[in-house]
């Protein structure tokens, strides 16, 4: 379907759900589904039920920019909602390059045209970081630039979703030194809302679950560096089955010690929990099944800006990010070389007064021989 | 700067400029003394003066009977502030980073308590020097300056690891940098007795012994 069939299109999604034989029981279970995901009160699932099935195909633009696709590998191991009923049943997904069929003039027509369509409409989706450096030639495409091709979409865009930390923060691509001078959707589009979800990848239900509370309720509310709440409002930590070995001083000292096998906290090992925001310990990932820490290794913190940049993932969060001791040797010789210039000086200044001394005369104070 | 860059600021260059600071400012410090040497005996020398020396170290840090009171409290602030330095299990994770070796540390409400008991001791005492008219005298704006940046870290790990405050990894942050501010001052002002007070003891000690007085 092309965006003008799309958009000359006036069934609604509950229309459209019964013409494809999904149940009403069905489609309130999914609603239920994501409302308490979001931590939203009971009667929200019944109104998401409400809205969504009044609603119209909502036209989304997925821009990918530098990024390495793993956004979109997550989201495709969505569960619920699975990706195949949010393409098809939620919302128009007019363009994106990985998912779509159209190559080459005819994807670029098409983002085209669902920009001329549902202008001021549609929510534009963006992974990946944008290169600013040398006019921003370190990546582009159909030989428009990222940034370009960003500003022009942005402009208008109903509302802009931020996945991934590249497209959030910059993420990899922004990781020091960053050669092409990467920056994130938020340092560039300054005049319209944005929700970011970051990680490395993100959770494929935080995608979805936002995405579809965009739809029926409009923006969630945002932490100070734009992330959901619902999703991101607490630490790995604080919500990590492995706390109490933490406040016990109980931890794994390597991945295959005695402490690893006993599920001990990982902190000593690298563990980033304590300052990351996430859902990891509590929606988890692959449909519920596990999560890095509860599979023996300690949380990258890959939902925080510049977390690349924050030193090893294998070394303690209580550690520096460089190794002190490097820096102490140096200055231990360099305090020891000025210290013994200084001692030695000290020593000439002595010796010097000593020999200048002269004793003190009778007639030095008026006395008479 | 938002609080992610602080840390990262503070793990990172922060943490190297401080140490470097510390340590050339330490050695420097140490050998400058003892380089001054000791001035001539003029009388006829009693001893070497190593026994008193070291007898002084001792009994320098033993408790005296009089002033009780302030006395336990400077104990209670100096066993704490070492046990919460180097018996926290994170801080013996940077110690274990830096040296390649160090010993275990103790359990989290073990190091709460000291915690807790320290910063008890360090506002008695720092109350005590306004009351009491000859501590009040005898204490220099320096010496606010010192107790300050000694208890800021107190409050700011204790803050951290209890979740208080608005955010953890501002708390972590700004607890790391009240750390390092800690670690450039050391070598300028008198919290130089970290690491000077053996040595100001043993001189003190064997001058006396080396002019036979009981030290």
């Amino acid at each position: 379907m092309t965006p003008e069939e799309n958009n000359e299109t006036t069934e609604t999604l509950g229309q459209n759900l019964i013409g494809n034989g999904v149940s009403r029981r069905t489609f309130l279970k999914f609603c239920s589904t994501v409302a308490s995901a979001m931590a939203l009160p009971p009667t929200a699932a019944t109104a998401m039920a409400e809205t969504l099935s009044k609603a119209t195909r909502q036209s989304v633009i997925w821009l990918s920019f530098q990024e390495c696709t793993g956004c979109t590998e997550s989201i495709t191991r969505s569960h619920k909602p699975t990706l195949e009923s949010l393409i098809f049943d939620f919302v128009s997904l007019d363009y994106h390059h990985t998912l779509q069929a159209a190559s080459g003039d005819a994807a670029e027509h098409a983002r085209e045209e669902a920009q001329k369509a549902h202008k001021g409409k549609y929510i534009l989706i963006v992974d990946g970081s944008i290169p600013l450096k040398d006019d921003g030639v370190y990546s582009t495409i159909a030989g428009i630039t990222n940034l370009q091709m960003l500003k022009d979409v942005a402009a208008d865009a109903a509302a802009i979703v931020s996945v991934g930390t590249c497209a959030a923060y910059g993420g990899l691509p922004k990781a020091d030194p960053n050669p092409t001078g990467a920056v994130a959707v938020q340092d560039i589009i300054k005049d319209k809302p944005i929700i970011n979800i970051p990680g490395c990848p993100p959770i494929p239900v935080v995608m979805t679950g936002v995405l579809a509370h965009v739809l029926t309720f409009g923006i969630p509310e945002l932490d100070k560096h734009g992330r959901p709440v619902a999703f991101y409002g607490d630490s790995i930590h604080d919500r990590c089955y492995r706390r109490p070995f933490y406040d016990r001083g109980l931890f794994a000292k390597s991945f295959d010690d005695e402490g690893a096998r006993k599920g001990w906290c990982l902190f000593e090992v690298g563990c980033k929990g304590p300052v990351t925001h996430n859902a990891c310990a509590t929606v988890k990932w692959n449909n519920g099944a596990s999560f890095p820490i509860q599979s023996g290794h300690g949380c990258i913190g890959c939902s925080e800006p510049d977390f690349w940049d924050a030193g090893s993932f294998y070394k303690a969060l209580s550690t520096g990010s460089i190794n002190p001791g490097e820096w102490a040797t140096d200055a231990l010789l360099a305090g020891a070389a000025v210290g013994v210039a200084s001692g030695i000086l000290n020593k000439a200044s002595k010796s010097k007064a000593e020999k200048d001394h002269k004793p003190v005369t009778l007639e030095d104070m008026g006395g008479k021989k | 700067m938002n609080e992610v860059e602080l840390l990262n600021w503070a793990r990172g260059p922060g943490l190297a400029y401080a140490t470097v600071i510390m340590v050339f400012g330490l050695t420097l410090r140490v050998i400058e003394i003892l380089s001054l040497g000791r001035p001539k005996e003029l009388a006829e020398v009693r001893s070497s003066g190593t026994a008193d020396g070291v007898k002084l170290i001792v009994k320098r840090s033993l408790p005296e009977p009089r002033n009780w009171r302030y006395i336990t409290a400077s104990y209670i602030f100096h066993v704490g502030l070492l046990v919460v330095i180097f018996f926290f299990i994170p801080h013996t994770q940077l110690f274990r980073d830096v040296f390649g070796w160090f010993w275990g540390g103790w359990p989290n409400y073990i190091i709460d308590f000291f915690t807790v008991l320290s910063i008890a001791a360090m506002m008695y005492v720092l109350v005590q020097r306004r009351i009491d008219p000859a501590r009040r005298i005898l204490t220099r704006f320096s010496d606010y300056v010192v107790w300050v940046v000694t208890f800021i870290p107190f409050v700011t790990g204790y803050m951290a690891f209890h979740r208080l405050g608005p955010d953890y990894t501002l708390m972590l942050a700004l607890h790391i940098l009240s750390v390092e501010l800690l670690m450039v001052l050391l070598p300028v002002t008198k919290l130089t007795h970290a690491v000077t007070f053996a040595i100001s003891r043993y001189y003190t000690g064997s001058s006396m012994g080396r002019r036979g007085i009981k030290a």
